[in-house]
This record gives C-alpha cells, sequence and structure tokens, in this order.
C-alpha cells in the first residue's frame, strides 16, 4: 500500500479514479466541463491500460441508454457528465435506478441552459435529485477521487445494488489544479473488489425479462421498496468509509462539521464554496467569532435526522443554495433542511442563501457577510428576509 | 434455405400467450425471425405494442434473456449488452455464443429513435436491429409516423374537409440505413416467409450491425380483417409497395420480381385507412402515389442492376 502526492485537476484525477477502477463497459458523450475525463480515459483505452470497453456514443441520452444495457448485462459500468448532459440522460436515470443498475457516474456540477452557460451551479444535480440515484458531493479533487472509489462499494453492495452519481463544481474543481493523494493501482483494485452480477442478461440459460411494464396494480409496491433500497445505503456508506479510512487515513461521514461544536451561527454549504467558508471561519474564530460549518457529502439519501440534530444547538444559520427551485420556498437544500429541523422543536433561526449561479464568484467577503448578518439574527431573534440572493446585481 | 418442418421443431422465443391483437403482423415476425438464430439471443424491445403486449408484470412472454429500457433507445440498449459482452470475452469471462437483436417499431425506428439506431450503426455493434413497420403509432392508437404513407388516414392525419390523410411520403429509412454502408441491409415481409428467415439468418451471422425493415400489418391501424395479415403483405409485394431486396456489403439485389405489377389501389382497397382516396376527387391522389412507386421501383432495379 502507498499513496503519491499529486498535482492535478479534478477531471484528471476523475479519470485516474476511473483508470483504477477498471470497469468492464464505459459510454460517455464529451461536455464542458466534463470534457477532458473522457479525453483523458480514452488515452487510458488507447493505451491499453484498462480492460474497458469504450463505448463513444452519439448523445448523453445514448450514454446512459448503453450503461443501463452494459449493467443489466451483468459487468461495471460508469459514466460522466455535465449539465445538459445529465438533463438529456433524465428519462434514463430513473430507469436505470428502478432496474436497480449500479451506474457509477462523476458529474461536473455546471449550470443547466438557458441561457446557455458552461460554469458552475448545482442545477443539473439538484433537478435530478428524486431519480433514485445516490448523490455524493465533493469539496475538492481529493474527495471526488475517494467518493468516485467508494461509490463503487456502495452501488454494488448487494442490501444497496443502485446508481451514484458522484458531484465536484465545474472549473473551479474540475480545472484547478489541486494536490491529491492518490492510492496505488493495486490497493484500489483490493478495495473495489470483484464485480458481482446480479441477474445479469447473458446468463442466457437463465433468462429473464427487465424493465416490464409494471401497471396500477404492482408499480407502486415496487416504488416503495425503491425507498426501502436507498434508505438502506446510508449505513453502508458509513461502512464503507470506514473501510476507505484504513487504506487512505481519510475521514468521511455523511456529512462534515467544522468548527461546529461549540459554534452559535453556521452556514450549510456543498462542495467547492464549503472550502471557501472554512477559511473564512478560521479568520473570524481568530476575532472570537463562535461560527462554524456544515458541509453535506450524501444529499441522496439526505441524513436529514442527523443533520437537523448536528445544527440544533445553533442559534441562527445560513443555508447555502448554488440552485433555484423556481417558485418555491428556498433551495433545495434549505426546503430539506429546514423540513429536516421540523423533528427537534426547537428549530434555530435559518435563513436561505441563492448564490454562485453560473459560475459567479462568491468570496470571502461574500461569506463573512453572511456570518454577520447570522450574528445579528442569533442576537435579535429576527429575520428580515427569509430567502436572500448573494452575489447578484438587483 | 430454412425448411418449414425444421423451423417448426424450434421452440419459440416469443411463446403463446401474449396480448398481442389477433392478426398482429408484429408477432409473425418476431417469431420467424427469431427462429434463424442458432444461438441464444439477447433480445432488446422499444417501447410499443410488442413490449407492452409481451411483457406486462408479472408476466413474459420471453424464453430469452430480454430488456425493455425506453422507446428510443433500443439500439443504445442493446449496444451496451453487446459492449459488455466483447469487454467480458476479451477479459475470458464468458466464452458462449450469444447473438444480439432489437426490435422496434416505426415510431421507434424511424422518428424518435433513429439517432439511437444511426449511432450503434456507425459504432458498428455486432448485432441485428430489426423494425417492425407497422407504419404509424399503433400503441398509442394509430398516429401517423415518418413510416405512414402518403394517403392514409391516422388519427393525427385524419381525413378532414381540406385535408386528405396524410399529406407526405414516408421516409425511406432502408435507404437511409443502407447509407451507413454496414454489412447487411434488407427489406421483407411475412408473406415470402422464407426470403425473411433466410434473411434473418444472413443478419444474424454477418459481423457487424445488420439490419431488417419488416413490413408488419395492423388490422385494427389499416382497418382490414384480422384474417388477412399474411394477404395484405402478398399485395404489398405485388403492387412494389414494399420490394423485397437486400444490400450485403454495398451491393444491392433484389429478391422478388411481381410477375405483373398489381396497380396500388389493390394494395388500397382492402383497407379501410385508404377508404377516402378511392373516391373520384381523390383520383389524383391516387394517380400521384402510383408514380412515386414506380419511380422508386425503377431507381430500385437500377440501384439492383437490373435495369
Amino acid at each position: 500500500m502507498s499513496i503519491t502526492t499529486v498535482a492535478v485537476t479534478g477531471n484528471e484525477v476523475a479519470a485516474y479514479a476511473m483508470k483504477q477502477i477498471n470497469p468492464d463497459v464505459v459510454a460517455a458523450y464529451p461536455i464542458t466541463p466534463q470534457t477532458d475525463v473522457v479525453e483523458k480515459f480514452s488515452e487510458y483505452v488507447a493505451d491499453g491500460l484498462v480492460n474497458t470497453e469504450f463505448i463513444t456514443v452519439e448523445s448523453e441520452h445514448s450514454a446512459m441508454s448503453a450503461c443501463v444495457g452494459a449493467a443489466a448485462a451483468g459487468g461495471r459500468v460508469m459514466t460522466a457528465t455535465s449539465a445538459n448532459g445529465l438533463a438529456l440522460m433524465f428519462e434514463i436515470l430513473y430507469i436505470a435506478a428502478s432496474s436497480k443498475l449500479p451506474i457509477i457516474m462523476t458529474v461536473v456540477n455546471r449550470a443547466l441552459s438557458g441561457p446557455i452557460n458552461i460554469h458552475c451551479d448545482h442545477s443539473d444535480t439538484m433537478a435530478a435529485r428524486d431519480a433514485g440515484w445516490i448523490q455524493i458531493y465533493s469539496e475538492n479533487a481529493q474527495e471526488a477521487y475517494d467518493n468516485i472509489i467508494q461509490a463503487v462499494r456502495i452501488a454494488e453492495n448487494m442490501k444497496v445494488r443502485l446508481p451514484v452519481m458522484v458531484m465536484y463544481d465545474g472549473f473551479i474543481i474540475s480545472h484547478g489544479i489541486d494536490r491529491v493523494d492518490v492510492l496505488d493501482d493495486t490497493t484500489v483494485h483490493d478495495f473495489v473488489g470483484k464485480y458481482q452480477p446480479n441477474y445479469p442478461l447473458l446468463d442466457v440459460e437463465n433468462p429473464l425479462t427487465f424493465g416490464p411494464l409494471d401497471l396500477y396494480d404492482y408499480y407502486f409496491e415496487h416504488k416503495r421498496q425503491q425507498v426501502e433500497d436507498i434508505n438502506n445505503s446510508k449505513p453502508v456508506i458509513l461502512e464503507i468509509a470506514k473501510e476507505f479510512r484504513e487504506i487512505s487515513g481519510r475521514e468521511y461521514d455523511l456529512f462534515e462539521t467544522y468548527q461546529l461544536e461549540d459554534a452559535e451561527t453556521a452556514i450549510v454549504v456543498l462542495s467547492s464554496a464549503a472550502g471557501t467558508s472554512k477559511a473564512v471561519v478560521d479568520q473570524l474564530r481568530q476575532e472570537g467569532k463562535k461560527v462554524g460549518l456544515l458541509k453535506p457529502r450524501v444529499f441522496r439519501p439526505f441524513p436529514y435526522l442527523e443533520i437537523a440534530q448536528a445544527l440544533s444547538h445553533l442559534k441562527a444559520i445560513a443555508i447555502l443554495d448554488r440552485s433555484i427551485s423556481f417558485g418555491g420556498f428556498g433551495g433545495p437544500l434549505f426546503t430539506e433542511i429546514r423540513s429536516g429541523m421540523m423533528e427537534f422543536g426547537k428549530t434555530p433561526e435559518n435563513i436561505n442563501i441563492i448564490f454562485g449561479l453560473g459560475g459567479r464568484d462568491i468570496n470571502e467577503q461574500d461569506i463573512a457577510g453572511i456570518y454577520k448578518q447570522l450574528e445579528e439574527i442569533a442576537k435579535s431573534g429576527k429575520v428580515k428576509e427569509r430567502i436572500q440572493y448573494v452575489g447578484v446585481r438587483e | 434455405m430454412a425448411k418449414i418442418k425444421e423451423l417448426a421443431k424450434k421452440r419459440d422465443i416469443l411463446s403463446p400467450g401474449h396480448r398481442l391483437c389477433a392478426g398482429c403482423g408484429a408477432s409473425i415476425a418476431v417469431r420467424q425471425i427469431l427462429s434463424a438464430s442458432d444461438d441464444p439471443v439477447v433480445v432488446a424491445n422499444a417501447t410499443g405494442c410488442l413490449e407492452v403486449a409481451t411483457t406486462i408484470y408479472p408476466y413474459t412472454s420471453w424464453r430469452s434473456s430480454f430488456i425493455h429500457n425506453a422507446f428510443e433507445n433500443a439500439a443504445a440498449t442493446i449496444s451496451g449488452v453487446e459492449t459488455m459482452y466483447q469487454s467480458l470475452k476479451k477479459q475470458g469471462k464468458i466464452d458462449k455464443e450469444i447473438k444480439f437483436i432489437a426490435f422496434g417499431g416505426d415510431g421507434g425506428t424511424y422518428d424518435i429513435g433513429l439517432q439511437s439506431l444511426s449511432g450503434a450503426l456507425e459504432r458498428g455493434h455486432d448485432f441485428v436491429y430489426v423494425c417492425y413497420d407497422n407504419e404509424a403509432y399503433m400503441n398509442t392508437g394509430i398516429q401517423r409516423s415518418s413510416a405512414t404513407p402518403r394517403g392514409a388516414w391516422t388519427t393525427t392525419s385524419p381525413c378532414g374537409k381540406v385535408i386528405p390523410g396524410k399529406t407526405q411520403y414516408r421516409k425511406d429509412l432502408t435507404g437511409v440505413v443502407a447509407a451507413h454502408k454496414i454489412p447487411y441491409v434488407a427489406q421483407a415481409t411475412l408473406w415470402r416467409w422464407n426470403d425473411l428467415i433466410d434473411k434473418a439468418h444472413k443478419a444474424f451471422y454477418t459481423k457487424g450491425p445488420a439490419f431488417l425493415n419488416i413490413l408488419s400489418p395492423c388490422p385494427r391501424g389499416w382497418r382490414f380483417p384480422s384474417e388477412d395479415t399474411i394477404k395484405m403483405t402478398k399485395l404489398a409485394i405485388q403492387t412494389n409497395f414494399w420490394p423485397l431486396y437486400e444490400v450485403e456489403n454495398g451491393k444491392w439485389k433484389l429478391n422478388y420480381k411481381p410477375k405483373e405489377r398489381l396497380p396500388i389501389t389493390e394494395w388500397m382497397e382492402p383497407q379501410g385507412r385508404y377508404k377516402h382516396l378511392l373516391t373520384p376527387e381523390n383520383k389524383h391522389l391516387v394517380e400521384e402515389i402510383q408514380q412515386e412507386i414506380d419511380e422508386n421501383w425503377e431507381r430500385l432495379l437500377i440501384l439492383c442492376g437490373e435495369k
């Protein structure tokens, strides 16, 4: 077992994780900012460094369709996409999940059109949150690498057997060069293990029908079972995180807390903006402010009780969403967390901040401003404006 | 050439008890085609009549491995299955000979699934794609597709006071597929069962993509008695409405030449969907349709080196 430190982009390390996982089939289509994942992986295929058959499909719809076919056939399958590509897959995302196919997909978060925009926000994967996939968000390239490797074990676990998407932020992480500790091939190979097929189509002696017509007499029961499957993944995700710590020394949970225990106010935010927020927490802590942070990692299944519990002692929180639910009561993260907090009677004062759409930067001053506002809310107990937009000209 | 006595001994992959209509051309086509493989098959199926009538949970009519994914992606789906097979075979994890086949209706092939089909053909997967062409969206209730012939009534090309059924000619899908320069492309239908089974056998045992376009009458949609299905396909051939030909490695070959071409009205008369055309005021439309058929036939003769 050896660990090597490399300087790579998020996309490069995602492709490297795919190489080490060495799936039987990859079906993918290029889209900015995911493109160099498939470029880099094509090189691994061309150099014979993987056993993978790479299907260079003519669209993302066909990418996910071919992934469904390949996974049903009975082998390990991976793909990657972003934004409009994910939207084009939408119909088949549901079919992959309801067919219990453990497909692993890297999604490099990018704003959905329109207007067309190639930069980061979370509108793509938030739109897919109810498709039945497990969703894991990564803060940086290291987490992206670690999450992709763990995703294989989560997806293929017999108690779960569901597709998993692993996210990281477009350009900010996908194209930024970062320091990453990578494991050696054998360690990854041993960790992900041998693929165990479950009712493979290629077992022609034991034929079965995938994707039957399922009407009002059974459909509801099958959907109910899907709820059980995705909820079953929570302990599995934790178990696999524990095993992963043994090979990497790195800790993972359903979410990460930062200076939260004795904090009075906190920000809840996904992905790369959590990194910026941690720097602000450090500065404010030096000034003696009791501020903290909570960064969800697993968004589906959503650990609403665990997160609500972790936030229950706070006086005020700001939940940051990098996507909009048009006409809804705040962004998706806000509605989930606010709803989860109802389980605990006493709810911290809370606001929702929509930020960073279409790649708009959020900087340390913006975040410091949010903490300042939280301090005032904590003092007064009053929220002036529940849903706010930070970093936009109005 | 297939021997009917031998074929009759084969166990049908599509078992009896499915819920397709009496006289449905699709089930006959599927059974004939699947009888042509000597190896086990994995079947992919686009959403449509064939799929909904054969896989109503918890039942299935399929004795082979079968996958239905969605409407527009049977070709992409089977390309995934076939690629996994190639991958596992290369890795020595599987050694069995297996054939891969996708079935789609004309809606799932000519229209919504055309991109998926084109992609899979271009990538060169080793599979057979069969379009069972019943010339409209029959599963949703007889809506026009790009395979619906000119003049035909459908529920979205009704015969109104000013528009007499479908105004456009149908898409030449077999020609579109042939332009992909895949190793084997053929057009066939049920009446010449021998021709169909031979073509299916060729399609299965050609390395790379193969495509069969099969005219599959729909008694409900075409408005004819369900016992006349085979007769319909005979008329389609004899009027040159549906010529039988194949394109093998770029070489076009005519498989059947009617001794005497019957007029297109012979094809139209037994079908209620053309009823409105066979009136004096629409005579010019029938003449135009006849002319188009004759021109297509002449072009085909040239392509096949018959002229």
